[in-house]
């Protein structure tokens, strides 16, 4: 596995605010690592300093081996980034915007990249719309051309799929996995579902810090509700199950939520012990009438939840 | 170079996608034939040249280049997409350059497009077209010069306006300096040479010694090292800026 991203102790002060604060990560080739975090915990600052547009205030970062701080040119043609918000320059039209992009980045064969990468984010239909006339998901789009046009080796999305419809959510993402191969990917996100859908590995940061690190699996293993057992049974059973669970060895706790006609029991294993084979025991015993028998896996909103502040706490901290 | 022109194409372009170029060249050709004509006494002098003409160009330009730099940074960093220029693989020192020249050569365009004025001339008398050529290179470095502070102001600022009101004033401290209402404020403490200093930071001085048809080096010089030395400063404001968010 080769390095292509490697970033070591980032610390980032905004005058008295510490934005990041010790920060160090690799990303492989074939790597997408999901960057998590609440608003405000360094997600975007840590990225605008693998970049190359701020300068960590003390910590080094480099793509490819180049050290951005060193090989500023060089590490950046290794490169492609949306920024946050995917800015772009609204009196363009995206041919006109990919075309300065080409000659920034020197690409020879300037028509085919345009026509290449334009085709992979399904832009080909307002290529010749001035940008600012464009809607949010294809101002997106623009964005994710830019990134790709010279098929950079190390790849940085801030909210690559934010402001985009469900279908559109899944094209890129398809896109990504699409990509993932041959390249270093790290994407920020809130959103969760995505590094499930995307990313082999997810980093969650809060305040500055890095919080966990490691597969999505790996990660739900550590959430609260992993190895839960979930039945669903009839409203009226609901009480007189959830006394008897709760006796049972090994549970923490039952939480219990009414839908409908039906409740949903969760039960939940202290320090992770197994309850599967418990608890199926105990329903051939009593004769429960179980609708629906689950294993929650973990969540991974639990652990977030977990391990990071709420945004009213880090609000001061927001650069 | 290729990063420099490469940028200068986009900027220049971007003048002419909006109204901007457009109603600048007009209200610029406009206003300059009104001084000239009206209030220089262009026909009432009874001489072949374009003293008239050049002489009001400080002024025209203390409002209009502002106009034309306040948005070259503030935009940019408004819109975020400074961010992404800046993470392009091109050197700062040639973003900085490539959007300067573009401004540059937008003013210049519209400078250019005054010729009308000099063909008046000849046709009515035999005009001393060495000093014309001298008025026009000077009032190009001229608004080089404003647009070079304009510039470096636009990058303190993500606000447009604030830009604008800052060049002009900093303009206009450049353009008046070697005029009584500076110069008088220092006249009771300072020492004669540092006088002579404040005055030779001029604008003024140095445009009118060659539209007056004296050409000489220093000049010239003072005009380049003027812009220089602004674009320098651009060069260190923009870093120092990104830097804050």
């Amino acid at each position: 596995m080769t390095t292509m991203l490697e970033a070591s102790s980032l610390v980032k002060h905004f005058g008295s605010i510490q934005a990041v604060n010790g920060i160090s990560l690799t990303v492989n080739k074939g790597e997408v690592l999901g960057f998590l975090g609440p608003n405000g915990a360094g997600k975007t600052t840590t990225m605008k300093m693998l970049t190359g547009f701020l300068n960590p205030t003390s910590g080094t970062a480099s793509v490819c081996g180049f050290n951005i701080a060193d090989q500023p040119i060089a590490a950046k043609r290794k490169l492609g980034y949306l920024p946050e918000g995917a800015p772009a320059y609204g009196d363009m039209t995206p041919r006109g915007f990919l075309s300065f992009i080409a000659d920034i980045r020197r690409i020879e064969d300037k028509a085919g990249a345009i026509d290449s990468a334009s085709r992979r984010v399904h832009l080909q239909t307002v290529l010749d719309q001035p940008i600012e006339t464009l809607s949010k998901g294809f101002r997106r789009r623009v964005g994710l051309a830019q990134a790709i046009l010279h098929d950079p080796d190390v790849l940085i999305l801030d909210e690559p799929t934010d402001g985009l419809d469900p279908n559109q959510k899944f094209e890129v993402r398809n896109l990504i996995a699409e990509m993932a191969t041959e390249k270093a990917i790290i994407i920020s996100t809130h959103i969760l579902e995505e590094v499930d859908a995307v990313c082999g590995r997810a980093v969650i940061i809060d305040r500055g810090r890095i919080v966990a690190d490691g597969t999505p699996q790996e990660l739900k293993a550590r959430s609260r509700t992993h190895g839960a057992v979930i039945l669903t049974v009839s409203a009226a059973d609901a009480g007189g199950i959830a006394e008897k669970l709760a006796a049972l060895a090994g549970v923490k706790e039952v939480e219990r939520t009414d839908v409908g006609a039906t409740t949903r029991l969760v039960t939940i294993p202290a320090g992770g012990a197994d309850l599967v084979r418990t608890i199926r025991s105990a329903m051939d015993r009593e004769n429960w009438m179980v609708e629906q028998f689950e294993i929650d896996p973990g969540r991974l909103d639990d652990l977030f939840r977990s391990l990071t502040h709420a945004d009213a706490d880090i609000k001061a901290e927001a650069a | 170079m290729n990063d420099v022109s490469s940028i200068f194409k986009r900027e220049f372009r971007a003048y002419f996608a909006t109204p901007l170029a457009y109603v600048f060249i007009v209200i610029f050709l406009i206003v300059t034939g009104v001084f000239t004509f009206y209030v220089g006494g262009f026909f009432d002098r009874g001489q072949a040249d374009l003293k008239p003409f050049f002489a009001y160009h400080p002024w025209l330009y203390l409002f209009l280049i502002p106009s034309l730099s306040m948005r070259l940074w503030a935009e940019e960093r408004k819109s975020g997409s400074l961010e992404l220029l800046m993470t392009l693989p091109v050197p700062t020192w040639a973003v900085v350059a490539g959007k300067y020249l573009a401004a540059w050569a937008f003013a210049g365009l519209a400078l250019a497009l005054t010729f009308p004025i000099w063909v008046t001339v000849s046709y009515l008398g035999d005009p001393d077209n060495g000093v014309i050529f001298a008025g026009y290179i000077a009032s190009l470095l001229m608004a080089g010069a404003y647009l070079a502070i304009g510039a470096a102001l636009s990058a303190m600022t993500k606000n447009q306006v604030v830009a604008f009101i800052l060049t002009v004033t900093v303009c206009f401290l450049f353009t008046v300096s070697g005029l009584p209402i500076v110069l008088d404020f220092f006249q009771a403490w300072a020492p004669q040479f540092l006088l002579t200093l404040i005055a030779g930071f001029s604008f003024l001085t140095h445009f009118n010694t060659i539209i007056d048809g004296v050409i000489e080096g220093r000049d010239f010089v003072y005009f380049l090292s003027l812009i220089a030395l602004w674009l320098f400063l651009n060069r260190i404001i923009i870093e120092a800026k990104k830097e804050a968010g």
